[in-house]
This record gives C-alpha cells, sequence and structure tokens, in this order.
C-alpha cells in the first residue's frame, strides 16, 4: 500500500520528515511503521522542538540523584531515602472531556513516579482556566476538579497543594498540569534502561484498547467507509487498577526481579519498547498476538499506538517470571511475556510469525529530527502606568475587590473535593505557601508547591520565568525547608510561530539564571506547545513544581497569625511596583507594563535569612508577599484566625496604594513574639537584609492606620463567597 | 490484644489504621480479602478507602467477597468489629449494620475537619470519651449520607444506638453542622449489640498532635483492655 | 367533566425511556469490576456486561416526533457524553 501525502499528514508529519523516514529506512515504510514515527517523532516523545533549549536548563547537583530523561527526577534527602517527582500536563484532553482528561492526567504523572520504585507520597496540581465569564468555564472547572479528586481520592494518594487560575487567555485551551511525589530508598531506584540480551519483555496491567488513538482515526478513513466505529476514543481513567498496579509493581520491586521498568503512557506500547531498548542500546523484538486485548479484531498498528492507560511493560531477569507472575495474579492483573530483548538495535513487531514492522531503534530516537526554530525577541512594553490618569479607588475598596474575585478568593470549594490527609503524613493542608508531607516513620519532612505568574511572562518573558522560579522557593522557604530541586511543565503556544518559540526561549533563560543562581536544579518536566486555537496562542506559563527539605519536623510553621500583640517584620526593600499587579488587573483590568524585576542576589539573602530565623524558631508565622502584594499577604495571614493586624503608616512611600499593593519581589511578612526583636534583627542585620517593623497584630480587627479598618470575619466572608456563588 | 485489619484491592487507609493500632500496643495482622481464615482476634477493623473502585455501588462488591463470611460470622459470636468510612459502607451492604450511606447532599467528595459528639459512650469503643464531649475528627467520603428506615431510627434511638452526630464547635446539632446530609446528623452507629461500631469520620487521622490532633485515639484506647 | 380533562392532560403527555451507555471501544472500569465478581460468584455463562445509565422522562407535547426531536436534544445537550457515550430513545407511553 502507497502512502499518500494526505496520510502523512494526518498522522502530523511533514513532508520532509517522511522524505527523512524513508533515507534512515532505506525504503518506504507501511502504514504501521508511520503510525510508529508519527508517535515517536511527535514533539510529546522527540521534543524536537524544545531540546535544543531545554539543554541549557541546570540539571546537576550535590543533592541529583537522577536528573531528567528518566519517567521522573530523583534528589536526595539525606540518609537513605530519596523524593522521586514530576509535573506533566493534560492539556488537550481535559478540553475535550474534563472529568476523563484530568483523570488520566493524575494517573499517567503517579505511574512516572512508581514506575522508579517509589511509592507516591503528595500530588499537586496547577490548573488554569478562562474567564468566570466564559460559558464553558464553569462545567470545565467542575469536571477537572471532582476528576483529580476522582483518580486521588480513589487511589489513596493525598493531593496537598496547588493553583486555580482565570484568565480569558485560557478560554479555548484550559491547563491541567498535575505533579506527583514519591518516596523510595535510595539503593531501590528503578530506571527504564534495559540490559542484556533475550531477556522477557512483559507486559502489565490493564487490557488494551482503541483508546486515544490519534492518527489512525483520521487515516483510517481512506480506508473504511464504514469509519465511525473507529472514531478516536477519549481515554477512561480506572483509579482503581492503578492502585492495583502501583500495589503489584511495588510488591515485585522489593526483591531483584526487575532489570528495568517504563510506563506505557503517551505512545504507549510504542513508546515504552523503544526508549527501553535505546537506552540500553539493545534491540526489541515483540509478538503482538499476545498483547492481551480489551477489544476483538485489533490491528497491531492500534496495539501499538493505543493509549489504554494503568499499563507497564517490564524487562524480567531470567528465572523470575513465575514469581512475578503470581504477584501480577493476586491484585487480578494481566501479565503476559509479549517478547524479548535482542542484538539488532531494531524494533521488531511479529504478528503470528509475520514480520509486521522494522526499524533500527535509533531512527526512532537518537536520529529523530531537531528543530533549531526561529525565534524572536519579545518587544518590551514601554508604558509605564500612571496611578494619577486612572480613576481613584477607596483602597478599602480595591482590596475587597482582589479579595472576592476569582483569582484571590479562597480555594476550599476546590480543596473539600481532594482528601488531603489519607496515608496521615500531611503536616499541613492546601491552601499554606506550601504542603508538607512526612516522611512516613521519620522526623524529616518534605515541602513541596507549585507556581505560576503568566502575566509576568507574558509582559516580559525573561523576567517572568526569574520570578515563577523565585516564587516556588520563597514559597519552600516560607514553610522552613531548604528548596532542594524542581520540576517544570512548560506550557506554550504554537512553537511555529517565531514569537511564541521567543516566548519559549526567554522564559527558559529566565528560569535557567534563577535555577543556577539558586543551586535550584531541573531534575524533571515536560513541554507542551500548541496550547491554543486559531492562531490565538495562551499567555507563556510555565508552572514550577518544587520540592524543599526539612531535616527536622518538631515545629511546623505555616502562614497565620498566632498571638496578638507580636510584631510583624516586612523582610525586603518595597518600592511600590505597580505594573502586572494584581490591583491593576483587578480594579482597573489594565495589564500594561512591565512586571517587577528579581533581584537574584536579595532573593538568596532574604531566603537564607527567613530561613534562619524559622530554623532558631524565633517566628511565629511566616507568609511570603506575592501578587496582591503586602496587604493581600497580610489579609491571608490573618483570614480564618481570631487575629487582625494593626499596620503603621508607612514612613518614606507618600502613595499607600503603592505601597501596599505594589508586588516588589524577594520580600517576605515575619510575625515574633516582641522579646524575640533583637535576636531577629541581629540575624537579618548579620545578612545585610532590609527589614521594616510595620506593624502588630491585634485581635479582631485588620486595620491599616489611617486607610482602613474591618473586622477579620468579613474580610473572611468577602474572601469566600466567590466559589459558592459561581 | 489481636487485632486484624481487612485488606480488599481498593483499600487504602489500611496502613492508616495499622499505624493507630499498633500505637495502642494491639497485635496486628493485615488479611487479605481472598483469605478464608481469619486469625484469632479480638477486633476486626474493616478499614477506609476505595474497595473495588467503589463501582457499583460503594462497599457492595467488598461485601461479597470471600473473607466477609467470615468477618459475619465473627460478628455473630461477639467479636468487635470497627468500619470506618468505606468500612461504615461495607458493613452496611453485609447487612450487619442496617441503613445505608447515600450520596452526600452537595453531590460533591468532601474533605474537611467537623466537629462530632459522642452520643452514647457506653460501649467498649468509646468507653474512653465522656457523653457528650465534642470531637473534631476529619471526613473524606462521596457517600456518608446516612439513610434508614423509621422503623430502624426510632430503635437507634430508642436503645441509644448513635455513637455520634455532626454538630457544630459549640455542641448544637443542627442542619448547618451536616455536612453531608445524614439523617438526624448521623456520624456513627451500633448494631444492637454493640459490638459493632460504623462511622464515617477518621479516627485513625486524629492520632498525632504534629499531623492534625489527637481526638481520635481514645478510641483505640478504648479498645485496648 | 373531571373525566374529560384527565383524557385531555393524559394525551398531552409523552413518556420516552432514554439510555445512556458507553461506546462500544470505550473502557468501562465499572462493569470490568461487576463482571468479574459475578464471575467469582458462580455465573459462569456470563459473556459480557456495560454499565449505563436510564431516564424516563415525561414531555408535554401532542406531536411525537416534536416530542422525539426534544428528546433526543436534552440527549445531546446533557444526558449523554457524545465523546464517550452513546444513547437510546424509546417510546414507553
Amino acid at each position: 500500500m502507497k502512502i499518500s501525502n494526505q496520510v502523512i499528514e494526518s498522522h502530523g508529519l511533514k513532508l520532509d520528515e517522511f522524505s527523512l523516514i524513508k533515507k534512515l529506512l532505506k525504503r518506504e515504510p507501511n502504514l504501521l511503521e508511520l503510525g510508529i514515527f508519527s508517535a515517536m517523532w511527535n514533539e510529546h516523545c522527540s521534543y524536537k522542538s524544545s531540546r535544543k533549549h531545554l539543554k541549557n536548563l541546570p540539571t546537576k547537583g550535590k543533592q541529583v540523584i537522577q536528573g531528567p530523561g528518566e519517567n521522573a527526577g530523583v534528589i536526595d534527602i539525606g540518609g537513605d531515602d530519596a523524593i522521586v517527582f514530576k509535573i506533566e500536563s493534560h492539556n488537550h484532553p481535559s478540553y475535550i472531556e474534563p472529568y476523563q482528561g484530568a483523570a488520566t492526567g493524575v494517573g499517567g504523572i503517579l505511574r512516572d513516579v512508581f514506575t522508579m520504585g517509589a511509592r507516591p507520597i503528595a500530588l499537586l496540581n496547577s490548573i488554569h482556566f478562562g474567564s468566570p465569564k466564559f460559558f464553558k468555564t464553569k462545567s470545565l472547572l467542575n469536571g477537572v476538579v471532582s476528576g483529580i479528586g476522582g483518580y486521588g481520592n480513589c487511589i489513596g494518594i493525598p493531593t496537598v497543594a496547588g493553583e486555580t487560575k482565570f484568565n480569558a487567555t485560557y478560554n479555548e485551551n484550559i491547563l491541567v498540569n498535575a505533579m506527583a511525589v514519591g518516596h523510595v530508598k535510595k539503593n531501590k531506584i528503578f530506571y527504564s534502561k534495559a540490559k542484556g540480551l533475550n531477556k522477557s519483555v512483559v507486559y502489565v496491567g490493564s487490557k488494551t484498547g482503541r483508546d486515544g488513538i490519534h492518527g489512525a482515526s483520521m487515516a483510517s478513513a481512506e480506508f473504511d467507509e464504514n469509519s465511525e466505529e473507529k472514531k478516536p476514543t477519549v481515554q477512561v481513567g480506572d483509579p482503581f487498577t492503578e492502585k492495583l498496579l502501583m500495589e503489584a509493581c511495588l510488591e515485585l520491586m522489593k526483591d531483584n526481579s526487575i532489570i528495568s521498568i517504563q510506563d506505557m503512557g503517551a505512545a504507549g506500547l510504542t513508546s515504552s519498547s523503544v526508549e527501553m531498548a535505546s537506552k540500553g542500546e539493545l534491540g526489541i523484538e515483540l509478538n503482538l498476538e499476545k498483547v492481551p486485548c480489551r477489544e476483538e479484531n485489533m490491528s497491531p498498528y492500534e496495539m501499538m499506538l493505543s493509549e489504554s492507560q494503568e499499563r507497564m511493560l517490564i524487562i524480567l531477569e531470567d528465572g523470575k517470571e513465575e514469581n512475578a507472575k503470581k504477584i501480577f495474579d493476586k491484585w487480578d492483573l494481566d501479565f503476559v511475556v509479549i517478547g524479548k530483548t535482542t542484538d539488532s538495535n531494531k524494533l521488531v513487531l511479529k504478528y503470528n510469525n509475520a514480520i509486521k514492522a522494522e526499524i533500527p531503534i535509533s531512527a526512532l530516537s537518537s536520529k529523530a529530527p531537531i528543530y533549531d526554530r526561529k525565534w524572536i525577541k519579545k518587544k518590551l512594553p514601554k508604558i509605564k502606568v500612571d496611578l494619577k490618569k486612572l480613576k481613584k479607588v477607596k483602597f478599602e475598596d480595591a482590596l475587597i475587590k482582589i479579595l472576592s474575585s476569582a483569582n484571590y478568593s479562597n480555594k476550599s470549594w476546590v480543596t473539600e473535593q481532594y482528601d488531603q490527609m489519607v496515608m496521615c503524613d500531611t503536616v499541613k493542608q492546601s491552601g499554606a505557601d506550601a504542603a508538607i508531607i512526612r516522611i512516613h516513620n521519620k522526623k524529616k519532612a518534605i515541602a513541596v508547591s507549585v507556581d505560576s505568574s503568566a502575566n509576568y511572562c507574558k509582559a516580559h518573558p525573561i523576567s517572568g520565568g526569574k520570578q515563577v522560579v523565585c516564587e516556588n522557593w520563597r514559597n519552600l522557604i516560607s514553610v522552613g525547608s531548604k528548596p532542594l530541586a524542581i520540576t517544570n511543565c512548560l506550557n506554550f503556544g504554537n512553537p511555529e510561530n517565531p514569537e511564541i518559540m521567543g516566548e519559549f526561549a526567554e522564559c527558559l533563560k529566565g528560569i535557567k539564571e534563577s535555577c543556577e543562581f539558586l543551586n535550584f536544579p531541573v531534575v524533571s518536566g515536560n513541554v507542551s506547545f500548541y496550547n491554543g486555537t486559531n492562531n490565538k496562542n495562551i499567555n507563556p506559563t510555565p508552572v514550577i513544581g518544587g520540592v524543599g527539605l526539612i531535616s527536622k519536623l518538631d515545629n511546623p510553621i505555616n502562614h497565620k497569625f498566632k498571638k496578638e500583640n507580636n510584631l510583624i517584620i516586612l523582610v525586603g526593600k518595597t518600592f511600590g511596583h505597580l505594573e502586572q499587579s494584581a490591583f491593576l488587573e483587578e480594579v482597573y483590568s489594565n495589564i500594561d507594563g512591565l512586571p517587577p524585576e528579581v533581584n537574584l542576589v536579595n532573593e538568596k539573602n532574604n531566603g537564607e535569612g527567613i530561613l534562619e530565623i524559622i530554623n532558631k524558631e524565633l517566628a511565629k508565622s511566616v507568609h511570603d508577599i506575592s501578587s496582591g502584594g503586602l496587604v493581600v499577604a497580610l489579609a491571608e495571614m490573618s483570614m480564618g484566625t481570631d487575629f487582625g493586624v494593626k499596620i503603621d503608616r508607612p514612613k518614606k512611600l507618600t502613595n499607600s496604594i503603592k505601597y501596599f499593593f505594589g508586588e516588589d519581589q524577594s520580600r517576605y511578612i515575619v510575625e515574633i513574639e516582641k522579646n524575640n526583636l533583637e535576636k531577629t534583627a541581629k540575624i537579618l542585620k548579620k545578612n545585610n537584609i532590609f527589614f521594616e517593623i510595620i506593624g502588630t497584630t491585634q485581635m479582631k480587627y485588620f486595620e491599616i492606620q489611617g486607610e482602613f479598618k474591618s473586622d477579620i470575619k468579613e474580610l473572611y466572608k468577602i474572601n469566600n463567597q466567590w466559589y459558592n456563588n459561581f | 490484644m489481636n487485632s486484624s485489619v481487612i485488606v480488599f484491592p481498593g483499600s487504602n487507609c489500611d496502613r492508616d489504621i495499622a499505624v493507630a493500632l499498633e500505637k495502642v500496643q494491639f497485635k496486628n495482622k493485615m488479611v487479605w480479602h481472598k483469605d478464608t481464615e481469619l486469625p484469632k482476634s479480638d477486633l476486626i477493623v474493616i478499614p477506609g478507602g476505595f474497595s473495588y473502585g467503589d463501582y457499583l455501588r460503594s462497599g457492595a462488591i467488598a461485601g461479597k467477597s470471600t473473607i466477609i463470611s467470615e468477618v459475619i460470622k465473627a460478628a455473630n459470636k461477639g467479636c468487635l468489629i470497627l468500619g470506618i468510612c468505606n468500612g461504615f459502607q461495607i458493613l452496611t451492604e453485609t447487612g450487619l449494620l442496617k441503613g445505608v450511606l447515600l450520596r452526600n447532599k452537595n453531590l460533591r467528595f468532601i474533605n474537611k475537619n467537623v466537629n462530632i459528639k459522642v452520643i452514647n459512650n457506653n460501649s467498649k469503643f468509646l468507653k474512653n470519651y465522656k457523653k457528650d464531649q465534642i470531637l473534631e475528627m476529619n471526613i473524606a467520603h462521596n457517600e456518608g449520607n446516612y439513610f434508614t428506615s423509621s422503623d430502624h431510627l426510632k430503635e437507634l434511638n430508642d436503645k441509644n444506638l448513635i455513637a455520634f452526630k455532626y454538630c457544630r464547635s459549640d455542641g448544637d446539632v443542627n442542619s448547618i453542622s451536616n455536612p453531608n446530609g445524614s439523617i438526624e446528623n448521623i456520624a456513627g452507629i451500633f448494631n444492637s449489640n454493640k459490638n459493632i461500631l460504623g462511622m464515617m469520620p477518621h479516627p485513625e487521622r486524629m492520632i498525632d498532635n504534629l499531623i492534625s490532633n489527637t481526638d481520635g485515639i481514645n478510641l483505640f484506647t478504648s479498645l485496648i483492655k | 367533566m373531571e373525566k374529560q380533562l384527565q383524557l385531555n392532560s393524559r394525551k398531552n403527555k409523552l413518556k420516552f425511556s432514554v439510555t445512556v451507555t458507553l461506546k462500544k471501544d470505550v473502557l468501562d472500569p465499572q462493569g470490568k469490576v461487576v463482571k468479574n465478581t459475578l464471575i467469582n460468584l458462580g455465573m459462569n455463562n456470563l459473556k459480557s456486561i456495560r454499565q449505563g445509565k436510564y431516564f424516563e422522562i415525561e414531555i408535554d407535547a401532542n406531536d411525537e416526533s416534536k416530542a422525539e426531536e426534544s428528546i433526543d436534544k436534552m440527549c445531546k445537550k446533557l444526558l449523554a457524553n457524545l465523546i464517550i457515550e452513546d444513547y437510546t430513545v424509546k417510546k414507553i407511553s
């Protein structure tokens, strides 16, 4: 059968890519082979547009056990403990079918973590929706939140932190990014690299169905009049089976049966087998008639491209099959030897002994095309916002407007749908700067957080990229953890558009700068391009997931005020930068100008100073100042407690709007007891950190002298109504 | 004393409950659902989670498993049985406890800390609590909306078989303090012999001040002799 | 008179059933577990189970084809998710 141009394009391949395939094969591919190339050469598997830029990111450090390139990154947290973590996007499926899309996103990222031998201990997510006024937003929000909860709650991994944001830029393309974190013993980490000849390749987990076969649908339209039946189907998540698969894999991992293991994620059987062979510089031969199928008459093409969930590929040591099968039988899961490793360096697919495909592994991996896509520098906005030219707003009205908005409202409507406590090691629940998860049966804990700043990145990609890493670092510091490493989920528009590619290149430049300076390397991640429709691309949205270490968890700290009459210290310099702030966006719908600059020297210095104050148990509560500025941070510390604040008028800055709503970076608020002032000041001075005492805590009232006074219960009420009215 | 925790495929609070039992010095064994024999036990716990994915009806399929018939036998001989969350749902599906747990009134999964009141402490499960004591416990469920026939409800009240009710922090039992729509704010009940307790809140999540509080620990200390 | 009214109202009400099932090739986790359990309970002749949802809908209408049209609309708009589900409509009375 001749492959037509239409078939090539329907597989998402360009004609010159097809020529390269012919060159590599030294012949025309058949349809199955074409499908395999399309899966391996697409953006998701090959990183063909992003690789050039990704390789500049810092990925090494004393704390790094495994950087990018494996199922997930691994970091050292001392003793024999290691943490495995990664974030991944499931944006497009979640827009089509929000519940299942989000659920399978969670399922996929969990597999990446337990594939490495780790027991998952926490889930996080970053979800972005369109404007609350957009007609689809409500049902998308409902579906995504219940999908994330539905999967995580059922499998029994706590969902401990996340962010939920709204912006019209995501109207036609929501973002659903899920992060999983697992704990593993250092000497029990499993990798995907195959080793040894003639080893059994074993298929375990769910059966293969016709789920998410993308190219197939369109291609098959040509070959089959009645193609309706073969339409691509959205993957349905089965958290129950995943729980069984997780327990079975972890049970098998207790002894030394597994040589290598790989989750069948996107491009399922194709990418998992190619990946294992390519890393091990081996060949692999599969007998497709042995693949457990859910439907009748599935073709090799469908088996190889199916994206059915909850499946794994394992390469076993000789003689371990019987024992391994017993474990999978116990958990009612399929366990079938479907092939073996070979020295051919080829992927060979047989069906009833007939060879159906034969492709050199290198053609699918190292020889896949890499693009140096054209990109242009962002033209930076020159406008400075002049407050005097805007309609005057009362301080109180501005604060209420922000606190009652979709983006700044209390998110308990969302977080209460997630089981945050199962496994009984969640020290602090969602809503704080970062969640703290105790390592089971140990004194130590990790802190985890996810962050994004799409508005900043849109206005100034380098500065935005820098800022989002710093924001994450600050959140980890605020709960008293030493930030160790990050994972990133890079959500961008169409990379074939030089402006978008420019946003990508420059955001990464910013991320690199911060990560290098803060010794905060990237150990895993995911790129999601083509977010947008009809040439309308989303704002660049790199999402950063970070992990920090608390070596001794005696006295966990959070951001809620603890007592009246304590001193409130503002750490870091306030200049009053308003452009790109929540104030201008929420009150004036103004998104002009540049975001605040990050000074990395101050960032590191201030963070380390705060950490020292927390470690010496001088701080009663700590909160970083992010969007919304000083006053929103203070409100967040008050709401839900009995303690408000009494803040003096600023001494230097005469404009109180700028002082209280400005979003200057690297700042924290610290609550201390009065008799600890001297010790605290000494630490800050020793580290050359700028700080000012801005007021005290008080019972019941939230008071900015000369501006505004309110009962904190009122603020709490204002902050809690948006979701319930939505 | 010996305890057994029954593990179904999809149970996910099994480790948590084992930690709580061992903390008060129970000698605990995990029992797989396909096992045909129960180890000698003074207490059997059916833990929370999503047995069989909660497919069909929560608890329904676990209620038909091999080991459950052994649990029923033990219960009829007077062995103490504790069902938490999904365990409570399984106990109602097996008929060991009457009534049913419907979907939450708001049709959403709810995870939060709520207040509950000890209605009857006169039992082996709750003797270390005071009557009317107010506790703060975590709930995490989709189907916690307890419902039963008017005859059984009368029996529950007449024979003092209600263990816990959802309440406000000041102890007031009203519709606002009812998180899931349960009839009469019921959060946990006994069978008529009071050797079986089913409850939706998770006492095993409340045994450590670092994580939450210790309001759940007395349930376990009550059981250990 | 009363009888007459009843007749009229009966005339104006049409009752339909709607069955929503997962599409043929979509994974049905519930059906899978229920099937395995029934087999374990000894129902060996069981070949397959697919679960779905069932609705009974009454609408005010005289014209049957128009009524069916509006039921069809309900299915497309809300009752079924056409990406993963199919539906069938039947007239009951």
